[in-house]
């Protein structure tokens, strides 16, 4: 599947030997790397680049990463993958929040790199017609639509895979480790938080109250399940 | 007191709780009262009267509290019965000195006259027995005659010598007790005065029996015709002669009514003069007071501001004087007192900065060693040997150097108090089997085991999900490692407010006193022993911190060559604190209880017991710490936390145990747990020798 998956991929990060670190792994890997070193070209370099993922660095000179996440996210749904040094909560989440999709923390071992980079990646392979319901959302998976009476609503790519997880099997209560092995490709159990910050934003797009979500909802103790259609 | 009483009651101790809470209602204290005091025909004497007392001091209770509370109202009531006593003092004593001074000019005068009158009285007794001695008449007929005489001249002397002070004064005659004729002549008084009521008995005795003039004080009684109220007055006496030549008492009677009325004028006036100086006496000594008690108050409630955290609080000051010496010093307290937290605050805040500063700028170029590492070693099979070997060993070594760094950094979190709980409901049973799983390959490599017991129930408890798999992660891993191939048991459990997760392995088994020392940093059992799988020796500290962060219990048992169990106890709901577990920590079937089994009586366990190094107590009691997020930040950057378990209430603790039945007193945190059948279990493995740890 290597072969012809689409691999440009963004690096933004101003340590330069680890950008060329990062460009030796990826190029091994398949992928066609670019780079830029500082938070305020990042956007023009992403808007000259199109890439498929973004690795961003949160700590940046210029603009730091948060900002440069926040402004690609307002501009495009590409998958954004940031490094960072701190593991602490607030970094993390705020990180989550600004619109990132995942993140890794340094020091991190190339495959683990080379595997978060896939599965972000991975959604755009396989586009299979199918229609789904939740709530009263009509999700067209091939076509990568979710609208409510007509009206499309954007999603995040990752956001829709969470609202198609969920929606395939309205029946199931998945728990945030399933979600992060179905919706992010974790093998093994990482940080919750992941899943908390992008149900959050979901609801905040899709709901239309998001204190009382009615798509997708809280099993408290377990985890989520899509509401009743 | 009134459980003496109570328990000297027969056959009413068993009904009674052994300890009272709260105040018990009066009802049931007169009860008690009546079988312990009067029930028992008054045998105990003293707890009626203690109850008496009691019932008596009860209102006052609220007077005394605020009479022990309030310097003000002390110093006012000191001052008005203080200043009360002083007025009473002074008033006396000028009263005094009035009334002898008005009675003093009083007496003079009144001597005066009365001596004046009894001269008049002596002369005119003269006068007339020279005319009667002129006239011839003989026996019966000059005595009839003479009686008559008698009789018109003492009227008239009465008269004539009241005349010259209507009044005044009063004259009286009497007749003298000795003079054997008294017959009706004698008894005379002016101004409707009772002669004999008026004049008292003792000064009449003795002008019987002298002949100068005596005085006295007496009451003035009117005949009860005379419509008049009786007054005081001063009476002069003195035995006189008549003109037979026989003696008749003759008093001189001043009222002393004008004298008593300038008296209780003055009485008066000073009473009301003093009332009005201890009034004014207690109003200065209230405002004088307050003047010295306000800014003490102000003081009080500034520094209990203060000490609630509110460092920006301040005196006012005005003024130069001692008060205002005050406030600056207390303010000047304050600022430096505000200055050193800060100071501290700021200090630990830079603590924590350094410490995320280094996390990224190590684990940036780590990053990228890490990556090239493994670049170089997936790339070791077309290398030569040593070059091969050298990225084997340079890649091994990476990951060791790395988890080392997460878990330096981890500890420095906690220490900096930067670690954050985020606690939700989570399912302790998914948590296990996740770790199970995870440690599963490991388990295999070893031929060991891993069962889980007690997972049929859901075990909720609001747990940080990610923190409690570290922990138990780290407690089988343990287990598993120094398990020597035999099984590792995960026991589940919950009961009353808490949940707790116990590991057991079968393996070497801690010796007496490691019990506390595993949680020390950087501890290994055996320093000879190959570091087989590379822990970072800070695992189960980061898991300590982990187990209190949510206000539980991390504790360790072990015996030498009969493994050991670690003992997880989390609070079923966040903030609860906890009271036991529900799981003892030593297990049932650990060598000693099994041996207790076998033989049917208690074995000494003796030898393991006096082996075991006693603790400072310190830990036995351990202090609820504060949930206030600030206290522990505070504590972490001045306290070094060199080791945790020598740090009042942390709870490293070996209490060795004699063998009696008798119940723990102190067994409090280590926690029997709530009610169970493992419960008097628990109890006993305290005997063995246990290392608990808490909080």
């Amino acid at each position: 599947m290597m072969a012809f998956m689409k691999g440009r991929v963004l690096v933004v990060d101003d340590d330069t030997a680890l950008a060329e670190m990062l460009g030796i792994v990826l190029r091994g890997e398949g992928f066609e790397p670019s780079f830029v070193a500082d938070g305020d070209k990042a956007l023009a370099a992403f808007r000259e680049s199109k890439p498929d993922l973004v690795l961003l660095d949160l700590m940046l000179p210029g603009r730091d990463g948060i900002e440069v996440c926040r402004l690609i996210r307002a501009e495009s749904g590409v998958p954004i993958v940031m490094l960072t040094a701190k593991s602490d909560t607030v970094d993390v989440v705020v990180g989550l929040e600004s619109g990132a999709d995942d993140y890794i923390v340094k020091p991190f071992k190339p495959k683990e790199l080379v595997a978060r980079i896939r599965a972000r990646l991975r959604r755009s392979e396989e586009p299979a017609p199918e229609q789904l319901a939740i709530g009263d959302l009509v999700i067209d998976v091939a076509g990568h639509s979710v609208k409510r009476d007509g009206q499309s609503i954007a999603l995040t790519p990752l956001e829709f895979d969470l609202l198609v997880a969920l929606a395939r099997k309205p029946w199931q209560v998945f728990t945030r480790e399933v979600l992060l092995e179905q919706v992010w490709g974790y093998r093994h159990a990482a940080d919750t938080r992941l899943v908390n910050v992008h149900v959050q934003r979901l609801r905040s797009k899709v709901e239309k109250d998001p204190e009382r979500p009615e798509i997708v909802v809280t099993v408290r103790g377990v985890g989520y399940k899509a509401g009743p259609s | 007191m009134s459980r003496d009483s109570a328990a000297a009651a027969p056959g009413r101790t068993g009904a009674r709780p052994e300890r009272p809470v709260g105040r018990k209602a009066p009802g049931s204290r007169w009860g008690r009262f009546l079988e312990g005091g009067l029930l028992q025909g008054g045998v105990q004497g003293s707890p009626v009267l203690r109850l008496v007392l009691r019932w008596v001091r009860r209102p006052l209770l609220p007077v005394m509290r605020l009479w022990r509370r309030n310097i003000q109202l002390k110093v006012v009531v000191t001052t008005l019965l203080m200043s009360l006593g002083v007025v009473l003092l002074l008033g006396f004593v000028v009263i005094g000195q009035v009334r002898n001074g008005l009675l003093d000019a009083k007496v003079k005068a009144s001597q005066s006259q009365a001596t004046g009158g009894f001269a008049a009285a002596k002369q005119r007794a003269d006068e007339a027995a020279a005319v009667n001695g002129d006239d011839g008449a003989t026996g019966n007929e000059r005595s009839e005659q003479n009686i008559i005489q008698m009789t018109a001249w003492m009227t008239d002397l009465v008269s004539s010598l009241s005349s010259g002070g209507q009044g005044a004064f009063d004259v009286v005659t009497l007749p003298a007790s000795t003079g054997g004729d008294t017959g009706g002549r004698g008894r005379r008084a002016s101004g409707d005065v009772d002669p004999t009521a008026s004049v008292p008995e003792d000064l009449r005795e003795r002008i019987d029996s002298n002949t100068g003039a005596f005085q006295s004080y007496t009451r003035i009684i009117y005949n009860p015709t005379a419509d008049k109220e009786s007054q005081p007055a001063l009476v002069i006496g003195k035995q006189v002669n008549d003109p037979n030549s026989d003696p008749y008492q003759l008093y001189y009677l001043f009222p002393l009514t004008q004298e008593e009325k300038s008296l209780s004028l003055v009485k008066g006036t000073l009473a009301t003069a003093g009332l009005f100086v201890v009034v004014l006496l207690g109003a200065i000594a209230w405002l004088v007071v307050r003047q010295v008690v306000t800014p003490v108050r102000m003081a009080a409630g500034i520094a209990e501001r203060l000490s609630a955290g509110r460092l920006q609080e301040r005196m006012k000051v005005t003024g130069e004087d001692d008060i205002a010496r005050l406030g600056e010093a207390f303010n000047k307290m304050a600022q430096n007192l505000q200055l050193k937290i800060q100071q501290l605050e700021d200090l630990s805040r830079m603590q924590r900065r350094f410490v995320s500063d280094v996390s990224h700028e190590l684990r940036t170029p780590l990053t990228t060693v890490r990556m090239a590492a493994d670049v170089i070693h997936e790339a070791r099979e077309d290398f030569d040997p040593v070059t091969a070997r050298s990225a084997e060993l340079l890649a091994d070594q990476l990951d060791r150097f790395e988890s080392l760094l997460a878990d330096l950094l981890e500890i420095s979190r906690f220490d900096a108090g930067a670690a954050a709980l985020e606690a939700e409901p989570i399912d302790l049973r998914e948590v296990v089997r996740r770790v199970v799983s995870g440690a599963e390959p490991l388990a295999e490599r070893k031929g060991t085991q891993i069962r889980i017991v007690g997972d049929q129930q859901p075990i909720v408890a609001e747990a940080d999900a990610r923190r409690v798999e570290r922990v138990l992660r780290n407690l089988v891993v343990n287990a598993v490692e120094h398990g020597e191939g035999r099984d590792v048991v995960v026991k589940l459990a919950a009961a009353g407010g808490a949940v707790a997760v116990a590991v057991r392995d079968y393996g070497v088994g801690l010796k007496p006193g490691e019990a506390t020392r595993v949680f020390s940093r950087f501890w290994r059992a055996d320093p000879a022993r190959a570091r087989t799988t590379g822990g970072t020796g800070l695992g189960l500290s980061i898991a300590l911190e982990d187990a209190r962060l949510h206000g539980g219990w991390l504790q360790a048992w072990g015996e030498p060559g009969g493994g050991s169990q670690f003992r997880l106890t989390l609070p079923r709901t966040a903030d609860e604190p906890l009271r036991g577990s529900p799981i003892p920590l030593e297990p049932k079937d650990s060598r000693r209880n099994r041996g207790l089994n076998d033989a049917g009586l208690p074995c000494g366990g003796g030898e393991k017991a006096v082996t075991v190094p006693a603790q400072p107590t310190g830990g036995q009691v351990p202090a609820i710490p504060p949930r206030d997020p600030i206290a522990p930040r505070l504590g972490a950057a001045s306290v070094p936390k060199a080791d945790p378990t020598a740090l009042p209430g942390n709870g490293a603790r070996v209490v060795p145990r004699p063998a009696s039945g008798a119940r723990r007193q102190d067994d409090t945190p280590a926690g029997d747990g709530p009610p169970s059948e493992e419960a008097g279990q628990d109890e006993e493995s305290s005997r063995h020798g246990e290392a608990s740890r808490g909080r």
